[in-house]
């Protein structure tokens, strides 16, 4: 059992909508809606879902881009959610984040050079201008980048090769645990499974802990050591990567699973159809969220809340009649 | 013996910029048979998108020209066509689809005025015929509530609604073939499977034939008959779905092919996918052999001087390689 | 993508553990010099920018080589066309029109460039200081733009050259004291559109995920903007920025031409026209050539301004 590095409890965040003649706050939407989880030392923990379950939120609010409405994060003793100024500066050595877009996450107007070398400056891990060119030169060939890339601009790359940039900087600073946001979504298939090889080589080279947030399902299984899915704001499954895909407990898992392509046209699946679309998260469903759509659900599943137990050896899921 | 409706005869659409001429488009020759599902595979930048606009000549032609080629629908010729030729058979020969259903529908129109501007165009209805004519095609589409829903706005959709709608649109002149670009793209996996099937009832319903682009191989594998390949703006290889993915021939496909993770599979999930090096070749010079010659581990001299011609080499299986 | 190389993970090369490969420094592609060549695409805009430096070098370097004096009056010579002793006429006092035009010249685009730095300064520090707060303080300072958008130009620099007229003019100087209150009139009255563009730049790339990177690294609130936003946020505000120029010029010719601009012996383009309207039946020259200088003045700027727009277009850049 590996120690655990990252620890959330109960995390919520709420953001206000305000409307009506005075701009007053008129209601919340419930992005995240008291999750909770450990991420073990050097593991993957992949988190699943689709749009509007709070996935992205969930990762943002663990490392304060956004604040936190409610609920506490856990990181090496101290709760991140309660730390001053200096201390959330020096926390943003040990955290890091990989974007989405490779587009839209690197700042088109500074060379590559000095995209990776803000990291080294902003810490004070540079002492010289020479040691820092180095330090970055190292970064791109841990990456796969050529040295002369230093001096190149954004728009001169490719989709995966800007992906390797945004990870050379999140490493520029040593970090422990590293928050990685959708980071092969907008690429190419086969330039997915090289950032994938790579992000897999550089937590065995580095010793790294991921939080792995992705709709993918197929590439959070394989990167993945555990997975945890959640449907409007909350969890509703979490278990070791293989056991979640061979014996799924859920059935908001169950259909995600079924629903998903597999490309081999010889295997035949039942699928089980969900019906209707994902509620608001401003008013999300009474008692368990996914009671709306669930197959098997019951009355009592829209009085009461179910909460997140373990209901086989690591495995753990949040409703009423499964497990 | 299937009728074939469409025939593209080596199609080369180009676009002139300021940099030279993008050869979106090649050579490329491909045919769709009457009640058939085929798949148009490929990554970002390889043309299916621009052949699939090129079919209803929805290119911009001032960059954009067709620069050789023919396109045969039932026999004939569309390249010649004046665009008041083609206005009669966009919608009520061919319609198309897009990716985007939030930006393909027009926010300040109720939806059930943009399809019956869809029908009234093809047919002498009366105002109130369209409109009944409009309620009709959402209940085709399985949207709850058609005759309270027609008079919403799309903003009031949600995205898998949207893309209902978007289909209920194209179809409402029961054209003999679809085109969809992506369709299910930028949706989640439960809405995608539930698009996919919609479109296969539509497709029994109405006799229908879909030519489906795509960069998923897993909604190729569960959706088509045939597949088409496509690299850089060429063809490499065309197969029925259980030859293409049971036996891939060309070095791209068997590379596509496994660099997908896959959910089924109980492979232990840390084995590295078997990635393709290199990114794609540039469309303005492309090299003079075979374009993926830089990205294939089993490159030839030959294969950097020549390109090799599609060779037959199983029944309706055909590839571009010397192997 | 044009301009992308391809990577090859199998050719990386072998720099193993003790040997850093120095990078080596060669012109690249920045975003500034794909602007510039988009820029020499646009004809007008790069006639334009040669003309105007044309100007630009006859107004300083001009008084210099043309050493006709400026108000060496001659009535035996006055209201004569163009002739080889004044190649641009002279005026009702025999003034050589030539002469007084290239040492104008000095004063009003002076007073045009101080202006547009005024507007310009005031603009993106109250337009960045708006976008990046929330609540009341962004909505008190666009109150602020707003009540100055709605004060009539024209009228309140009346009023102020009124009132503080002498004062500055005790100060400063005769001419010292009208340029600082001019140009602080027509800047004050500029910096609100500029401002607007700042802000509204500002609250579109602040959402953008490159910023957000940059937070996630620990960068402080002044870094992100100072070496993140205001970069990328400048484009239109130096379009606005060309603009405000020529606009500036206009405003001190207006001033000039009602006679309330600078004092009479200097001899801004504003003043010039002045001078001449009234004898516009009986020698058109005078008032012709210094219509056309400010005419051809601002007209240059203003596609120059079109050219910059075209080049630093964001679509194109990102």
């Amino acid at each position: 059992m590996t120690d655990t590095l990252l620890s959330v409890r109960n995390l919520k965040k709420h953001f206000a909508v305000s409307g009506g003649l005075f701009k007053r706050v008129v209601d919340h939407v419930h992005a995240v809606d008291g999750v909770s989880f450990d991420i073990g030392k050097g593991e993957t923990l992949g988190l699943v879902g689709e749009s509007g379950c709070g996935k992205s939120t969930t990762g943002r609010c663990i490392l304060r881009l956004i604040e936190p409405s409610a609920g506490e994060v856990w990181f090496e003793g101290s709760d991140v959610t309660r730390m001053n100024h200096d201390a959330l500066r020096s926390l943003r050595r040990d955290m890091q984040i990989i974007f989405q877009d490779p587009y839209a996450s690197l700042n088109p107007r500074l060379t590559v050079g000095a995209i990776i070398g803000e990291a080294l400056q902003i810490h004070n891990l540079s002492p010289t201008r020479k040691a820092m060119e180095e330090r970055v030169v190292e970064l791109l060939e841990t990456v796969g980048l050529q040295p002369d890339h230093l001096f190149r601009f954004p728009h001169e790359f490719s989709g995966g090769q800007r992906q390797r940039i945004g990870i050379a900087r999140a490493l520029a600073v040593e970090p422990k645990l590293v928050v990685c946001d959708e980071p092969v979504s907008a690429l190419d298939v086969s330039i997915q499974a090289q950032v994938i090889n790579l992000l897999e080589d550089l937590q065995e080279k580095f010793g790294l802990t991921y939080l792995f947030i992705a709709h993918d399902l197929s590439v959070v299984e394989h990167i993945s050591d555990r997975v945890a899915v959640m449907y409007l704001g909350r969890v509703v499954e979490i278990a070791p990567s293989r056991a979640l895909y061979e014996t799924p407990l859920h059935p908001y898992t169950e259909a995600l699973l079924s629903a998903v392509p597999i490309p081999d046209p010889t295997v035949k699946r039942k699928r089980i159809m969900l019906q209707g679309d994902v509620p608001n998260p401003i008013r999300p469903p009474s008692g368990c969220h996914f009671h709306t759509r669930c197959p098997i659900a019951r009355p009592d599943c829209s009085e009461r809340d179910p909460q997140l137990l373990e209901k086989r050896p690591g495995h753990w899921v949040a409703c009423h009649y499964r497990g | 013996m299937a009728e074939t409706l469409l025939d593209i005869r080596g199609l080369k659409t180009w676009f002139k910029t300021d940099d030279g001429m993008i050869r979106a488009v090649d050579g490329v020759s491909l045919h769709l048979d009457r009640g058939e599902t085929l798949g148009i595979v490929g990554e970002s930048g390889c043309g299916k998108t621009v052949t699939a606009r090129s079919v209803l000549k929805l290119i911009d032609m001032p960059p954009g020209r067709f620069e050789a080629g023919q396109i045969l629908w039932q026999g004939r010729d569309l390249i010649p066509l004046s665009s008041e030729e083609m206005d009669k058979i966009r919608a009520r020969e061919i319609a198309i689809i897009f990716q985007e259903p939030m930006t393909s529908l027009n926010p300040v129109y109720t939806v059930g005025n943009q399809i019956a501007e869809v029908l009234s165009q093809h047919q002498n209805l009366s105002k109130k015929q369209a409109m009944q004519g409009a309620v009709d095609m959402l209940r085709l589409v399985n949207i709850p509530n058609p005759q309270k829903r027609v008079h919403d706005y799309p903003h009031q959709f949600s995205g898998g609604m949207r893309q209902r709608v978007m289909i209920a649109m194209a179809l409402s002149c029961k054209p003999k073939l679809l085109i969809a670009d992506e369709p299910t793209t930028a949706l989640d996996v439960t809405i995608q499977a539930q698009i996919l099937e919609l479109m296969q009832e539509m497709k029994d319903k109405l006799g229908m034939s879909i030519m489906l682009i795509t960069h998923a191989m897993g909604v190729v594998a569960e959706t088509c008959q045939r597949v088409v390949v496509m690299y850089a703006g060429k063809v490499v290889e065309e197969a029925p779905v259980g030859a293409l993915f049971g036996n891939p021939r060309h070095p791209y496909t068997q590379g596509l092919i496994r660099s997908i993770p896959r959910v089924d599979r109980a492979a232990a999930h840390r084995d590295r996918l078997e990635a393709i090096p290199g990114t794609v070749p540039s469309l303005l010079q492309p090299p003079v052999g075979c374009r993926f010659a830089a990205r294939c581990k089993y490159a030839m001299d030959i294969c950097v001087r020549e390109m090799p011609p599609l060779k037959e080499v199983g029944p309706g299986h055909r590839v571009a390689c010397v192997l | 993508m044009a301009g992308s190389t391809p990577v090859s993970l199998t050719a990386d090369p072998d720099t193993g553990a003790a040997v850093v490969i120095r990078p080596t420094k060669q012109v690249r592609f920045s975003p500034m010099r794909e602007a510039w060549r988009r820029f020499r695409k646009h004809r007008l805009a790069m006639m334009s920018s040669v003309i105007l430096g044309f100007i630009l070098v006859a107004v300083l370097l001009g008084p210099l080589v043309w050493r006709v004096p400026i108000n060496e009056i001659d009535f035996a010579a006055k209201l004569e066309g163009p002739s080889w002793a004044h190649p641009l006429g002279t005026d009702d006092l025999g003034q050589d029109v030539l002469a007084r035009l290239l040492y104008g010249g000095r004063i009003s685009l002076a007073v045009g460039l101080a202006a547009m730095l005024v507007a310009c300064s005031v603009g993106v520090l109250i337009g960045a200081i708006a976008g990046m707060s929330r609540g009341y303080v962004e909505n008190a300072l666009m109150w602020l733009a707003d009540l100055f958008l709605s004060l009539p130009p024209l009228p309140l620099l009346l009023l102020i050259i009124y009132l503080f007229r002498e004062s500055l003019k005790g100060f400063f100087g005769p001419e010292g004291g009208i340029f600082i209150m001019v140009v602080a009139v027509i800047g004050g009255l500029r910096w609100m559109q500029v401002a607007r563009l700042v802000r509204a730049q500002i609250l579109s790339i602040r959402e953008k995920e490159f910023i957000e990177a940059a937070r996630a690294l620990g960068a402080s609130p002044v870094r992100q903007v100072v070496r993140h936003i205001l970069p990328n946020a400048m484009g239109p505000v130096i379009v606005a920025g060309t603009i405000d120029v020529a606009a500036a010029i206009i405003a001190e010719s207006t001033l000039s031409f009602l006679g309330l601009g600078f004092p009479p012996d200097i001899p801004t383009w504003g003043r010039v026209l002045f001078d001449a309207k009234d004898t516009i039946d009986i020698a058109p020259h005078w008032a012709i050539f210094a219509g056309a200088a400010i005419f051809l003045t601002v007209l240059t700027i203003n596609f120059i301004g079109d050219g910059l727009r075209d080049a630093l277009d964001p679509r194109r850049v990102l």
